[in-house]
């Protein structure tokens, strides 16, 4: 039950976190997070960096599809754009990660820019197969394109450095990720609160109307596809420093549809959806996995039940999730929240 | 002269099957408006469900085909009754989403069963070669596309003259029209689902039979995106003319472009620069319906 929360001032009643018990939790939060590449082992810490770098991915796919109702089946090659020119500068002209990072971002604004521009004049199913096309034309061009990408056999990046730091093994990797995972968060989080966010949301809910209160359709739905793949972009940039080497066979058409998977198990737009959803995502192979090992005493051939039932499980979740629970893990966690918010007087 | 005609000719002969899986595909989005990313899991499951009726049944082949076919229609009815029906009026990234999400559970329970490995298809055509006047044409192409064709001719002839074919047509028509005239349009759009999924078994036959099966085989479904864009997403005739244009257009690429690129694969590739192309210029394809809407 939520007492003695009473606003004065307009700038307390449009804050982010509007009471004391959320900054007071935001900060268990991120005391959390700082701690956590000391108190979990190796494996634990991988995970968590590429929860990292797939959350800031998902987080653009969310913008454009969740709040701009886009649907993109292409987000990987962006990502893979981000990915390669920032491998590409910092191999071959010596870019520090700073500057690499940002500019593996920029260059998949553009690509997405490129690809925005004409599939943006057709609607809905029409332009998730634009994006599909977007997708292998992307992924050919990385293995093809073999003086620039170096073909199948990919690139290798030496780590990040930062004033003589070196961002070399994984826990300090964590902490390179989760700063700009944070950033992005809070940059998406605050989006929604201004003109442009709330104009994507306008073209979601219903592009006529938006366009007849005055929003420029185009140009919105280009700048939700540009912002998009920019995210995507740093998703890739930050997997470059994070793998250390980059190949085409990192950017499938099945990553995609996992990004695809996380915003829908997460909840259409929703911030805090998409952070649960990658969790989620990540971590059931992981489970599934553990479970397969578990069972390897009673069934010695579990094992080779791990990939194909992998597959199963992926596909299972993402139909219950839309047929039982179309509005993902958010809504799980707002109806958890409003059971406990009328708690005492109602059971 | 040689390999052009040899280029043409493999490329009618891809371009056949690719219509026919195409085909499929548009009844489903033609019924139901869904476009279905499950296609070339269908055709895979077709694929194997003949190879076992083949193989532990001992069956014939026209008996293991129609074995497939049914068992195919099942599954397809199944999916719609179970899963689609209740995303029916839904936002068009679930319904996509769905149809993918079931793709990946259809190719698990695929590698369950019958393992992830790559398996020969048993011999179904007689090896002599075909003879057309002066040309010969190897007996793996002849068949398959003969087969092909044959089942096109059959969901052509279905929504000619059969009455079921023509409350289908008039239900991609006008749903409300058609259910005002007292057409069950839950039972078409179950009917679409399967025969969507029978026209993808025989064309999952087919093309095993060519190159022999694997749970990896759906991904061939990718390709019939660029036939159906250029024929028209709910045109029938469309995917027809789209699959032979897009074989062809595949083979000659390959034929002629791949030599020049280093690293190959202009192949896979060539046809989805062209559905850009066509996105570009003329969206709704062919022969499609002219009611997308552009900025």
């Amino acid at each position: 039950m939520l007492i003695g929360n009473f606003k004065e001032t307009y700038s307390a009643d449009e804050a982010l976190f509007r009471t004391a018990t959320v900054r007071a939790w935001m900060g268990v939060l991120a005391v959390g997070l700082l701690a956590f590449p000391f108190l979990v082992g190796d494996y634990l810490l991988y995970l968590a960096n590429l929860v990292g770098v797939l959350a800031i991915g998902a987080l653009g796919l969310n913008i454009l599809t969740g709040f701009t109702g886009q649907i993109s089946l292409g987000h990987a090659a962006f990502m893979g754009v981000g990915a390669y020119v920032a491998a590409i500068l910092s191999t071959r002209f010596g870019l520090p990660f700073w500057l690499a990072v940002p500019a593996g971002g920029a260059g998949a604004c553009l690509a997405g820019m490129v690809v925005g521009v004409p599939s943006l004049r057709i609607k809905g199913l029409y332009l998730a197969i634009a994006t599909l096309a977007a997708q292998v034309i992307f992924e050919w061009i990385f293995t093809n394109w073999t003086g620039v990408t170096g073909g199948i056999r990919g690139l290798n990046v030496p780590p990040a450095r930062l004033l003589g730091f070196a961002f070399d093994t994984d826990r300090r990797v964590y902490y390179l990720v989760f700063a700009v995972a944070a950033a992005h968060t809070y940059f998406a989080s605050n989006l929604f609160r201004t003109r442009v966010g709330r104009a994507f949301i306008a073209v979601r809910d219903r592009d006529l109307s938006a366009e007849l209160m005055g929003v420029n359709l185009f140009r919105t739905k280009i700048l939700a596809f540009m912002i998009s793949s920019y995210y995507a972009g740093i998703a890739g940039g930050l997997w470059v420093y994070f793998t250390k080497v980059v190949t085409p066979e990192n950017f499938p058409l099945s990553l995609s549809i996992q990004y695809l998977t996380i915003i829908i198990v997460g909840g259409l737009g929703s911030i805090r959806g998409t952070l649960f959803g990658t969790v989620f995502v990540t971590m059931v192979p992981e489970m599934l996995k553990a479970a397969t090992q578990s069972l390897r005493p009673f069934f010695p051939n579990a094992m080779s039940y791990l990939f194909p039932m992998r597959d199963i499980v992926f596909g299972a979740m993402i139909v219950a999730f839309l047929v039982f629970e179309p509005h993902g893990l958010a809504e799980m966690w707002n109806r958890t929240k409003r059971f406990f918010a009328l708690w005492p007087f109602k059971k | 002269m040689e390999f052009l005609l040899q280029i043409l000719v493999s490329g009618v002969v891809t371009g056949g099957i690719y219509a026919l899986i195409a085909i499929g595909f548009v009844i489903v989005y033609k019924a139901t408006g869904v476009i279905n990313f499950a296609t070339g899991e269908l055709m895979m499951l077709g694929a194997f469900f003949c190879y076992s009726a083949m193989t532990a049944l001992h069956a014939p082949f026209a008996l293991a085909l129609l074995v497939a076919a049914l068992a195919a229609g099942g599954v397809g009815a199944a999916v719609e009754r179970v899963v689609l029906r209740p995303l029916l009026g839904k936002r068009a990234i679930s319904v996509i989403m769905v149809t993918i999400g079931l793709s990946a559970v259809f190719k698990g329970l695929a590698q369950i069963i019958w393992s992830g490995e790559y398996r020969a298809f048993p011999p179904i055509f007689p090896r002599a070669p075909v003879v057309l006047g002066s040309v010969i044409l190897p007996s793996r192409q002849a068949y398959p596309f003969l087969i092909a064709m044959g089942a096109i001719a059959l969901v052509a002839l279905l929504f000619r003259f059969t009455r079921t074919g023509i409350a289908m047509r008039a239900t991609a028509d006008d749903q409300g029209t058609a259910f005002s005239m007292g057409i069950d349009i839950r039972r078409i759009f179950s009917l679409s689902w399967s025969l969507a999924a029978v026209t993808a078994a025989v064309a999952g036959v087919v093309i095993g039979a060519i190159g022999g099966i694997s749970p990896q085989l759906g991904a061939v479904g990718l390709r019939i995106f660029p036939v159906v864009i250029l024929g028209g997403l709910d045109s029938v005739g469309g995917a027809l003319l789209g699959g032979v244009v897009m074989g062809v257009l595949e083979n000659l690429a390959g034929g002629y472009l791949d030599p020049l690129l280093p690293g190959g694969g202009v192949k896979e590739v060539v046809p989805f620069v062209a559905l850009v192309v066509i996105l570009m210029i003329r969206p709704y394809g062919l022969f499609g319906r002219r009611e997308i809407e552009r900025l």
